[in-house]
C-alpha cells in the first residue's frame, strides 16, 4: 500500500498501517467473539438435544399420538323369546369440518343436491356453528342417511373438501311405545349426571355420549354400558387422525333377556285401547314380569339423540301424563282387591270361620258412631253373608264387621306378608312403595290416633290405603302360589347367566283356608254371582281373580278448565286382580284402569292378557283359545 | 466442532481446484471459494425447505427463482467498481432514507405493520435495502477520516444509524431495526472505536433498561420476551411456536428422525416450519449432527469473509466488507438463538435457508459486494 499517495487525498493524516492493524486486531475479537457465540449456540443444542432428549421424545410423541377412546355397543334388550326390544342401529351422520371448506354456502347448496337437507337441518348446524368447539372439530349436519344418500355423497366425496361421513350406533326401540316405560330409554348424558361422575365413570364414558335415563335402561346401566376401548392415533396439530398406531377393542355391554314376551305386552296395550292405567303380568313361578304397561306411552327412540323442546313440551304438559309410569309410580286405593286377602287373615287369626255368616242390610254401623258405612250394593247382600259370597259378590259390609274385629294391627301384620306397604324391589328405578296404613304411621305421619272408622275403610282397600298396579300384581303372585311372596323381576337372564328369584317371605297358611279363598275367588268369575262373571264367556281356562272399584278423592286443580274432562275424571278407578289358570296358577295380573269405572272391564284386560300368555307358552294345553 | 474442521480440512483441495482457473474466476469478478461455501448451503436449505414446507415442489420452485434472481443480483452487483459505491454511499443512503419515509405515506399494511411499498407488480420493503445502505454510508464516512475515530465522528455516525434506525422501528418492525443498528454499529467497531466509548455505552445501555423496558418498547415486544423466560405461561398463545421448536429440537436428538421424518414439522405442530424456524426442522431430521454441518457451513462462510476483509485494499473496502458479513454472522445467530429459545422471537429469518425473496436477495446482494471487495483485493 502506497501511504504517501493517499495522504494527499486528505485534508488530515490517515495512517494507514496503523488503521489496517487496528481493523485487523478487531477482526481477531470479532473471530474470537464469533466462536464464542458459536459455542453458546452448539452447547444449546446440545442441551436440547443430546441432555434432554428423551424428554423432548416423549413430549414430541405426546403430540403426535392421542389416545381416542372408543364407544363400546351397548348391551341389548331381549324378550323372553328371542325379539330385540332395545338395539343398536347404525346411522350414518354427515358432518362438515368448516375449516377445510372454502366456500361453506356452495358446499351447502352442493350437498342439498345430492341429498335432502332441510330447513331445520340447516338451522341446527348453525346454531352448533356458534357453540364453543375446538378448531376442525367436524359439525354434524344431517343424521341417518339412507344407503342411497350415502352412496350419493360416497361417489361426490373427492370434490367435497371438508365433508365427512362418520359412521356411529345409535340406540333404536323397534317397538316404540310398547316398552317405552318399562324398558325406558338413552339419552345424551347431561352437564348434571356428568358433574356427578366419578373419575371412574369418567373413564368409562369417554367414548360414549348417552346414558340410561329410566327404566331398565337406567336400572341396567351398568352391564349393559360394556367397557370402553382405547385407540392410538396418529394426529397433526389440526387434529387430524393420520392412522392408527395400537388399538385395544372395547368390549361390548352384556345382553339382558327378559322375562317380558312382545306379544302379551301387544295384547295388554289392545285390550287398554287407549284408556289411561297400567297392567303387570307375572310369571307366577319364577316371579318374572311378564308384561308391563303403563298407557298412554311415549316413543322412547324421540329421546335417543335429542328431544326437541317442542317434543318434550307436548309430552310434559300432557294432561294424561304420558311421562308417567303408571305401573310402578302410580298409587291408587286398591279398593276391593284386598278383600280376599284380608279373608284369608281373618280365617288364619280364627276371626272368622266358613261358617261366619253377617247380616248386610246395605250399611254397617259401628257402636256409638251414627255414621252409616256403605255397601256398594243398595240393600246389601242379604242377611247371612259368609266368606264366599262376600269375596264372590265383593260385600263390604262382611269386611267391614272383618275388619273392625281384626283391628288394624292385625290387618297390617298380615298385609305385610303380601308385599303392602314395601318396595317389591323390582329391577326398574323409582318404584313407590304405596302405603298400608298402621297405628305408628297414623300416629307419627298425621298425628292423629287410630280410629275404628279407619279399621273400616282399610279392610275394603279405601281411606288411607294406596298400592301400585305392580304391588297388587305381586300381592297377586303371592295369592296364587299359596302365601309364597316372590320378588318381581324383569331380567331373566344376563350374558347367558340367569337372575336368581328371591323369595321374600312364604305364608304358611292352613290349606282349608286357603281353599276357600281362593275357590271365592274362581268364583268371582266362573259362578253366575260373580262380579266378573262376564269375563267366562268363550273361556278355555280357568281363571281366579277380584275386581275392585277405587273412589277418586281428589282432583289437581289445573283440570278444573274442562268440565268435560273434570267430570270424567270423577269417575272411580277400575281394578281387577286375577290369576290363571285357577287350579294351576301360572300368571298372574294386576289391572288399572283410571276412571273405568267398571272393574269388570280391567277384568276384560286381565283376561286378554292371560289368554296371550297362556295360548303363547303352553300351545298344546290352550290350542283351541284363539 | 468436530465436524466443521473435518469441513474445513476439504477446503484446501476444493480451492485447488478452482486454482487453476484463477483467471477466469477473477475476470467474472466472482471468489469461486464463497461462490461454492454458498451453493453447498444453497442446496442444503432447498432440501430442509422442501421438508419444512410440508414437501411442497411449489414452494422449492419458488425459492429456486428466488435464488436464481438472487445469485443474478450478486453476479451483477459483483461487477460494480468500489470506488463508485464509496462515493454514491450517501445518495444510496438518502434514497433509502426518502424511501423509508414514502412507507409511511403509500406503505401498505401487513400483519400489524406498515412495511411495504407496492409497485403494482412488486411490493418491496425499503428496509431491507437499508441493510445495506447503512453499513456502505457508515464505512464510506470513515473512509475519509481518521481512525480510530474521534468523538464528533462517532456522534455523527450514530446519527447515520439512529435515523433509519428510528424510521423502521416506528413501522413497527424492532428486528430489523435492531439488525440495521447492528450492521452500523459494527462498522463503528472495525473502525476502532474506543474501547471505552464500547464499554461506557454498554453500562448507560444496562441503566437504560428499565425505562425502555417501561417507556420504549410496545406490548407485544414486551409480550415475546416475557415469553421467552417462560413460554409454559401462554403455552397455545405467545409460547406456542418456542415450546413446539424446543419439541422438535429435542427430539430430532443426535443422529435425527431422518429427512421428511420430522414428525414436529411434518404433522404441522412446528409453525413457521418453511420460513424463521426452518432450523427447527433440520435439527429435528438431522440432529445434532445436522445442526453441527450448517454451523460449520455459516462458519466457513464468515472466515471465507472475514479472509476478504482481512485482505482488502482500502479503510471502506475493509470496513465495509467486515461489516456485512458479521452482520451477516448476527442474522444467523440471532435467528438460531432466537428458535432455540435463548432469545425473544424476533422476525428474522435464518439467512439463505428459510423462504423469501427479499431476505434472499438482499444478502446476495451483501455478497456480491464482498466478491467485488474480493476482486477489488486481487487488482494491483
Amino acid at each position: 500500500m502506497n501511504k504517501s499517495a493517499h495522504e494527499s487525498d486528505h485534508h488530515q493524516f490517515k495512517d494507514h498501517a496503523y488503521e489496517q492493524r487496528l481493523f485487523k486486531r478487531r477482526v481477531v475479537v470479532s473471530l474470537v467473539l464469533v466462536f464464542a457465540a458459536l459455542t453458546v449456540l452448539i452447547f444449546r443444542f446440545h442441551d436440547l438435544q443430546i441432555k434432554q432428549h428423551r424428554d423432548f421424545v416423549t413430549q414430541s410423541d405426546n403430540n403426535r399420538i392421542q389416545l381416542r377412546p372408543v364407544a363400546p355397543n351397548r348391551g341389548l334388550l331381549i324378550d323372553a323369546r328371542g325379539r330385540i326390544i332395545a338395539e343398536n342401529k347404525a346411522v350414518s351422520t354427515l358432518s362438515i369440518v368448516v375449516e377445510r371448506v372454502e366456500n361453506l354456502d356452495e358446499t351447502l347448496a352442493e350437498l342439498g343436491k345430492l341429498v335432502d337437507i332441510s330447513e331445520r337441518n340447516l338451522e341446527n348446524f348453525h346454531k352448533a356453528l356458534k357453540w364453543r368447539r375446538r378448531p376442525y372439530q367436524p359439525v354434524a349436519l344431517k343424521y341417518n342417511l339412507s344407503d342411497e344418500e350415502l352412496a350419493r355423497i360416497a361417489v361426490n366425496e373427492h370434490r367435497l373438501d371438508g365433508v365427512e361421513l362418520q359412521g356411529q350406533l345409535v340406540r333404536y326401540y323397534p317397538y316404540a311405545e310398547l316398552f317405552s316405560h318399562v324398558g325406558g330409554y338413552v339419552g345424551r348424558i347431561d352437564e348434571r349426571e356428568q358433574n356427578r361422575f366419578d373419575d371412574e365413570q369418567k373413564r368409562l364414558y369417554a367414548g360414549t355420549d348417552s346414558i340410561g335415563k329410566i327404566g331398565l335402561e337406567k336400572f341396567y346401566e351398568s352391564v349393559l354400558l360394556g367397557s370402553v376401548g382405547q385407540e392410538k392415533i396418529e394426529t397433526n396439530a389440526r387434529g387430524r387422525a393420520l392412522r392408527v398406531v395400537d388399538a385395544q377393542p372395547p368390549q361390548a355391554g352384556s345382553d339382558i333377556e327378559l322375562f317380558l314376551d312382545v306379544d302379551v305386552q301387544k295384547a295388554a296395550s289392545e285390550a287398554m285401547a287407549g284408556r289411561r292405567g297400567a297392567v303387570v303380568a307375572i310369571d307366577v313361578d319364577s316371579g318374572g314380569v311378564v308384561a308391563m304397561l303403563s298407557a298412554p306411552a311415549f316413543d322412547p327412540n324421540l329421546f335417543v339423540t335429542g328431544i326437541s323442546s317442542r317434543d318434550y313440551r307436548a309430552l310434559n304438559d300432557n294432561l294424561d301424563l304420558p311421562l308417567f309410569n303408571r305401573s310402578i309410580q302410580a298409587q291408587y286405593p286398591p279398593g276391593s282387591t284386598l278383600k280376599p286377602m284380608l279373608g284369608l287373615g281373618g280365617l288364619e287369626y280364627g276371626i272368622i270361620s266358613e261358617f261366619t255368616r253377617v247380616p248386610d242390610p246395605g250399611w254397617y254401623q259401628l257402636e256409638n258412631d251414627e255414621r252409616l258405612y256403605r255397601d256398594w250394593k243398595r240393600g246389601g247382600h242379604g242377611a247371612k253373608v259368609g266368606l264366599h259370597q262376600a269375596i264372590v259378590e265383593s260385600c263390604d259390609v262382611f269386611f267391614y264387621d272383618l275388619g273392625k274385629r281384626m283391628g288394624v294391627d292385625k290387618m297390617h301384620e298380615f298385609g305385610n306378608y303380601f308385599g303392602l306397604g314395601q318396595h317389591t324391589n323390582i329391577d326398574v328405578p323409582s318404584e313407590r312403595k304405596g302405603l298400608w296404613p298402621s297405628r305408628a304411621w297414623k300416629k307419627n305421619v298425621r298425628g292423629l290416633n287410630w280410629y275404628p272408622g279407619n279399621s273400616l275403610n282399610m279392610s275394603i282397600g279405601q281411606g288411607d290405603v294406596l298400592a301400585t298396579p305392580l304391588q297388587l300384581a305381586a300381592m297377586t303372585v303371592a295369592m296364587a302360589n299359596k302365601g309364597r311372596f316372590i320378588e318381581p323381576r324383569l331380567a331373566k337372564s344376563i350374558a347367558g347367566e340367569s337372575t336368581q328369584m328371591t323369595v321374600r317371605s312364604t305364608y304358611e297358611g292352613k290349606d282349608a283356608n286357603w281353599a276357600q279363598v281362593l275357590k271365592g275367588m274362581k268364583d268371582v268369575v266362573h259362578s253366575p254371582r260373580g262380579t266378573a262373571q262376564s269375563l267366562n264367556r268363550d273361556l278355555n281356562f280357568t281363571m281366579a281373580g277380584k275386581t275392585g272399584t277405587a273412589q277418586v278423592v281428589s282432583i289437581a286443580q289445573e283440570e278444573e278448565y274442562d268440565s268435560e274432562a273434570l267430570l270424567e275424571r270423577h269417575r272411580d278407578h277400575a281394578l281387577f286382580v286375577g290369576f290363571a289358570p285357577a287350579e294351576n296358577p301360572r300368571i298372574a295380573v294386576a289391572v288399572v284402569i283410571e276412571n273405568g269405572e267398571k272393574s269388570s272391564e280391567a277384568g276384560a284386560v286381565a283376561k286378554a292378557v292371560m289368554k296371550s300368555y297362556l295360548t303363547n307358552r303352553f300351545p298344546l294345553e290352550f290350542a283351541d283359545a284363539k | 466442532m468436530q465436524s466443521s474442521t473435518d469441513f474445513l480440512r476439504q477446503l484446501p483441495d476444493s480451492a485447488a481446484h478452482f486454482a487453476r482457473g484463477e483467471g477466469f474466476w477473477r475476470r467474472l469478478h466472482i471468489d469461486p471459494i464463497m461462490l461454492l461455501l454458498l451453493l453447498m448451503l444453497t442446496f442444503f436449505g432447498l432440501l430442509v425447505l422442501y421438508s419444512g414446507s410440508g414437501q411442497s415442489t411449489g414452494m422449492v420452485k419458488r425459492q429456486v427463482a428466488f435464488y436464481i434472481i438472487a445469485y443474478g443480483a450478486m453476479f451483477t452487483v459483483a461487477q460494480i467498481d468500489m470506488k463508485i459505491l464509496a462515493r454514491w454511499a450517501p445518495w444510496f443512503y438518502g434514497i433509502g432514507i426518502i424511501l423509508l419515509i414514502l412507507v409511511y405515506v403509500i406503505g401498505v399494511q401487513a400483519k400489524g405493520a406498515q412495511r411495504w411499498i407496492s409497485l403494482g407488480f412488486i411490493r418491496f420493503q425499503p428496509s431491507e435495502a437499508l441493510k445495506i445502505a447503512v453499513p456502505v454510508a457508515v464505512a464510506a464516512y470513515f473512509s475519509s477520516r481518521m481512525l480510530p475515530p474521534k468523538f464528533k465522528h462517532v456522534l455523527a455516525s450514530l446519527m447515520i444509524i439512529a435515523l433509519p434506525a428510528v424510521l423502521i422501528l416506528k413501522q413497527p418492525d424492532l428486528g430489523t431495526s435492531i439488525l440495521i443498528s447492528a450492521s452500523g454499529l459494527i462498522v463503528l467497531f472495525l473502525a476502532g472505536l474506543r474501547w471505552r466509548y464500547i464499554f461506557g455505552s454498554a453500562l448507560l445501555l444496562a441503566a437504560s433498561a428499565w425505562p425502555i423496558w417501561n417507556f420504549v418498547l410496545q406490548g407485544y415486544q414486551k409480550r415475546r420476551i416475557l415469553t421467552l423466560f417462560n413460554p409454559e405461561a401462554d403455552r397455545f398463545g405467545d409460547g406456542w411456536n418456542t415450546i413446539q421448536a424446543k419439541i422438535s429440537i429435542g427430539s430430532g436428538g443426535m443422529e435425527g428422525k431422518g429427512w421428511l421424518n420430522g414428525s414436529q414439522s411434518q404433522l404441522d405442530f412446528l409453525p413457521e416450519s418453511h420460513t424463521d424456524f426452518i432450523i427447527a426442522v433440520l435439527a429435528e431430521e438431522f440432529g445434532f449432527v445436522g445442526v453441527l454441518a450448517l454451523l460449520g457451513l455459516y462458519l466457513a462462510i464468515i472466515m471465507r469473509g472475514l479472509f476478504i476483509a482481512w485482505n482488502a485494499k482500502n479503510s471502506f473496502n475493509r470496513l465495509l466488507a467486515g461489516s456485512l458479513i458479521l452482520t451477516f454472522f448476527v442474522y444467523v445467530f440471532v435467528n438460531i438463538a432466537m428458535v432455540s429459545g435463548l432469545l425473544p422471537v424476533v422476525g428474522v429469518p435464518l439467512p439463505l435457508v428459510s423462504l423469501g425473496g427479499t431476505s434472499l436477495v438482499t444478502l446476495m446482494l451483501a455478497f456480491g459486494i464482498l466478491m467485488a471487495i474480493a476482486t477489488d483485493s486481487s487488482k494491483t
